[in-house]
């Protein structure tokens, strides 16, 4: 049976490193803001990788261009 | 806009959301000097966050910001500069934190970049003075967290005690599980929960009986039992129930503590004044922090800025819009020497000010100063919970001892495990945890439908009500859209032509209301257009001389009779052809609103106007009495302090800076606004604009909300019924707290929650329905 106690304190160690997980989390501002995140994983790439696309965006800009005039 | 974007390679800002861009209309007008005040060191360091050689860090507060692509953009900012490092939205608090390089981009670059985006910051006194305000809400999740910990293996260990057959246990487990719980429960009691042994001190300091304190008694007799029982080596003790109780209690604390971040509710005149001013001294013009201003200092106020303190017009003529001051968005017109007062928007031309008083002496400031000290805690002390606690506490106590005394004889030994038993079951966890979930949710619904409280106390206070006071302007009327009535011989169509070509070139508001008016499409060349300062327009169109203005200028008339509504004359080739008058253009809804409300609260109206309007509002409120025009702002907090002092609790509705000590008098301050993150004077409750006509639904529901409260309270007095029936025969085991407590718990928050979501889908969706309806017809 001492093998609960094994067990018990293995149980509190792991229990342990997630409220130090928790506490982080919360104290480095994870919590402060829960909407934006989910919208920001939705963009794409940063733009500079876009630069080799250039060929589709370029007829695009006129259109808005014109949309916009 | 378009074309930096473009410049950039950002067009795909307009390929995230299909109407970007599209916001409310920005109506500052950019000018060079605008944001001169921000080269100003003093204002930097208290603006910047954070400032590390050449680095700095600094949080804005954007109002625009509204979608996903505004999002995307601002965090793109690094892209149309490279002085900015890094920048992040956060969306719900509508603010943006922006890292940069100070040599590359200096603060005021970075306030125009935004601005040039349209994406303008707001920069005001208030942001100066930073609040704390982060870290309550941090740790308060910290404690959840840790309560949450130690209450579920505090849970694990005692398990085993429950089942049949515990006896057999080792005595070694039982040892080990009663220390580890033991151990668990001194984070949770001497941090977690020291909040609320604080304020049952405090409380009892100030000789009131709070429900901080049967909680806190209850506590510290379930820890001084178990720890009894654990080093007597009885048994393991509560340590279970204790962590789960404090537990439960701060999620109901969290769970309450629902803020609409973006939303200011204690705004003070700090935040509508401008943070510096331009100073004129000997022909040279300089900016100095608010703070600086004196009497007798001569400045410079242009186009849509604020006027910081009461002042005379030194030079210039003055166009003033008070609509942030009365609501009134129509503007007042003014002379070199006339006074006018802090809070007015100078609109057109730049004008020289000459001031007269501080900042912190002006008119309204003192006005807004003065009611900021009449306290708010006597507002919520008075609520229905301390008053329950009260006798709650009282009963409990007496209870306990009449156990303990009764066991006395009886049996000396369970005397006083009666008493501390039966301190222990009633600890009003149900009871403290009704008034959270019930007021929680009751907030998050009137969010959803547009009506928006600064905490869960305002909801009880809602209840209270039995006076409705109304504001005229701006509250009842819309603020921006007026009525326009022609007055004289009807208007051919060619003269309609006419008019409207030569106000299509004046920029003022009243003009541009006549322009709108107009349907005509057709329009003539206009040539010598002059536009007279607080006069009006001038110019020959189709060679037709045409006059349109005040009455004087257009009729030469200067007997003024006194004419109590906005009049613009119109003369055509030196003919007076009759005036536009201009009314007010009251609410959708108002009129069934008024007629559902008088049945139950005793309405009343307080204006800042002239009369103009009682002969149109009579019919709704039907009591002379209670219609009151000419209101300066004193008079309508001394009419509404009045109606207090005869016991009336009244809830005051109104919108603009006048209305602002009435607001914080009256027992709930409503304010009616269009944009909800628009300036708004301190209340109590943001209502928006377009959900006016369901303000008696929101009150009628906060009659709901309290009677889901008294069900809550009854459920928690069954359950602790049962409680003490077992506490006083002695017999109260762990596993009967154990299972008693978390369900009462359990049961009263499910309770509260689900009625309050199913009222609400009654009650309030009618809104909706009511408005389909009028679309429809």
């Amino acid at each position: 049976m001492s093998v609960v106690f094994v067990l018990i304190i293995i149980g509190i160690l792991v229990a342990s490193v997630f409220l130090v997980a928790f506490i982080w989390a919360v104290r480095s501002g994870q919590f402060d803001d829960s909407y934006t995140p989910s919208v920001r994983i939705l963009f794409d790439d940063p733009v500079s990788s876009k630069e080799n696309q250039g060929d589709l965006q370029k007829d695009k800009p006129q259109e808005k261009q014109s949309i916009k005039s | 806009m378009y074309e930096l974007l473009n410049e950039k390679k950002l067009t795909q800002y307009y390929s995230i959301q299909s109407s970007p861009g599209v916001k409310l209309e920005n109506e500052h007008i950019q000018s060079e000097e605008k944001f001169a005040y921000l080269d100003l060191e003093e204002i930097k360091n208290k603006l910047l966050d954070f400032s590390d050689s050449g680095i700095s860090k600094i949080r804005f507060f954007i109002p625009a910001i509204h979608c996903a692509s505004c999002i995307w953009l601002l965090e793109n900012l690094h892209t149309l500069h490279n002085g900015v490092i890094q920048s992040s939205v956060n969306f719900p608090k509508k603010e943006v934190s922006i890292t940069f390089h100070e040599e590359k981009i200096s603060l005021r670059q970075l306030v125009e970049l935004l601005a040039s985006i349209h994406y303008v910051p707001e920069i005001s006194g208030q942001n100066l003075d930073k609040n704390p305000n982060r870290k309550a809400s941090n740790s308060l999740l910290i404690k959840i967290g840790i309560a949450g910990f130690s209450f579920l293996n505090a849970m694990l260990y005692h398990f085993p005690q429950y089942l049949p057959g515990s006896e057999n246990l080792e005595s070694g487990f039982r040892l080990v599980f009663g220390w580890l719980s033991f151990v668990l429960s001194l984070p949770v009691l001497f941090y977690c929960a020291n909040d609320y042994f604080l304020s049952a001190y405090k409380s009892l300091k100030k000789k009131i009986i709070s429900i901080d304190l049967p909680i806190a008694l209850g506590l510290i007799t379930l820890f001084v039992q178990s720890s009894f029982e654990l080093i007597s080596d009885q048994g393991i003790g509560y340590f279970d129930s204790l962590t789960g109780l404090v537990f439960f209690l701060l999620v109901g604390k969290w769970y309450q503590s629902i803020t609409y971040e973006a939303l200011t509710f204690e705004r003070t005149y700090k935040s509508y004044f401008p943070v510096a001013v331009t100073k004129i001294t000997d022909n040279k013009n300089t900016t100095i922090p608010l703070d600086e201003l004196k009497v007798g200092d001569r400045i410079l106020v242009r186009n849509q800025e604020l006027i910081p303190a009461d002042a005379t017009i030194a030079k210039g003529n003055a166009s003033i819009d008070y609509s942030f001051v009365t609501g009134e968005s129509i503007p007042v017109s003014k002379n070199t020497g006339d006074f006018v007062f802090a809070g007015g928007r100078q609109m057109g031309s730049a004008i020289e000010l000459l001031i007269q008083k501080e900042v912190e002496q002006s008119y309204l400031t003192q006005l807004w100063n003065q009611d900021q000290k009449t306290d708010h805690e006597s507002k919520s002390m008075s609520s229905v919970i301390n008053k329950v606690s009260q006798y709650f506490t009282i009963v409990i106590i007496s209870i306990a001892l009449g156990a303990a005394i009764y066991w006395n004889f009886a049996d000396p030994s369970k005397a006083l495990f009666a008493f501390t038993s039966v301190l222990i079951i009633a600890c009003p966890c149900a009871l403290a945890l009704t008034i959270p979930f019930t007021f929680g949710s009751t907030m998050r619904q009137f969010g959803r439908k547009g009506f928006y409280l600064k905490n869960s106390d305002v909801i009880e206070r809602l209840y209270k009500i039995k006076t409705v006071v109304f504001d005229k302007t701006g509250t009842i009327t819309h603020s921006q859209s007026t009525k326009v009535d022609f007055k004289g011989e009807k208007l051919t169509e060619e003269q309609l032509q006419l008019i409207k070509s030569l106000v299509f070139h004046s920029t003022h508001p009243l003009s541009k209301t006549i322009s709108n008016s107009i349907k005509t499409v057709h329009q003539f060349e206009v040539v010598n257009f002059k536009e007279i300062p607080s006069l009006g327009i001038t110019g020959m169109v189709n060679n037709q001389q045409i006059n349109i203005g005040s009455k004087y200028f257009v009729t030469g008339d200067q007997s003024g009779t006194k004419e109590l509504k906005t009049q613009v004359w119109i003369s055509i080739n030196k003919k007076t052809v009759g005036h536009y008058q201009f009314e007010n253009n009251y609410r959708e809804g108002l009129a069934e609103t008024i007629s559902q409300l008088k049945t139950r609260f005793d309405l009343h109206l307080i204006s800042g106007d002239n009369e103009s309007e009682r002969e149109n509002l009579l019919p709704l409120f039907h009591d002379h009495a209670k219609l009151n025009f000419n209101q300066s702002p004193t008079d309508k907090l001394e009419y509404v302090r009045n109606l207090q002092k005869n016991g009336e609790a009244v809830l005051m509705i109104g919108d603009g800076l006048n209305d602002a000590g009435a607001l914080s008098e009256s027992k709930v301050g409503v304010v009616i606004a269009d944009n909800i993150y628009n300036f708004t004077p301190a209340c109590d409750a943001i209502l928006k604009a377009d959900q006016f006509a369901s303000l008696q639904r929101f009150i009628q529901f906060s009659k709901t909300s309290m009677k889901i409260v008294w069900y809550s309270f009854l459920i928690s007095f069954l359950y602790n019924l049962v409680g003490i029936s077992f506490a006083v025969q002695g017999s109260l085991s762990p596993i009967i707290a154990a299972i008693l407590m978390p369900l009462s718990s359990v049961t009263v928050v499910a309770f509260a929650s689900f009625s309050v979501n199913l009222s609400s889908k009654n009650k309030l969706r009618r809104v909706y329905r009511l408005k389909l309806f009028k679309k429809i017809a």
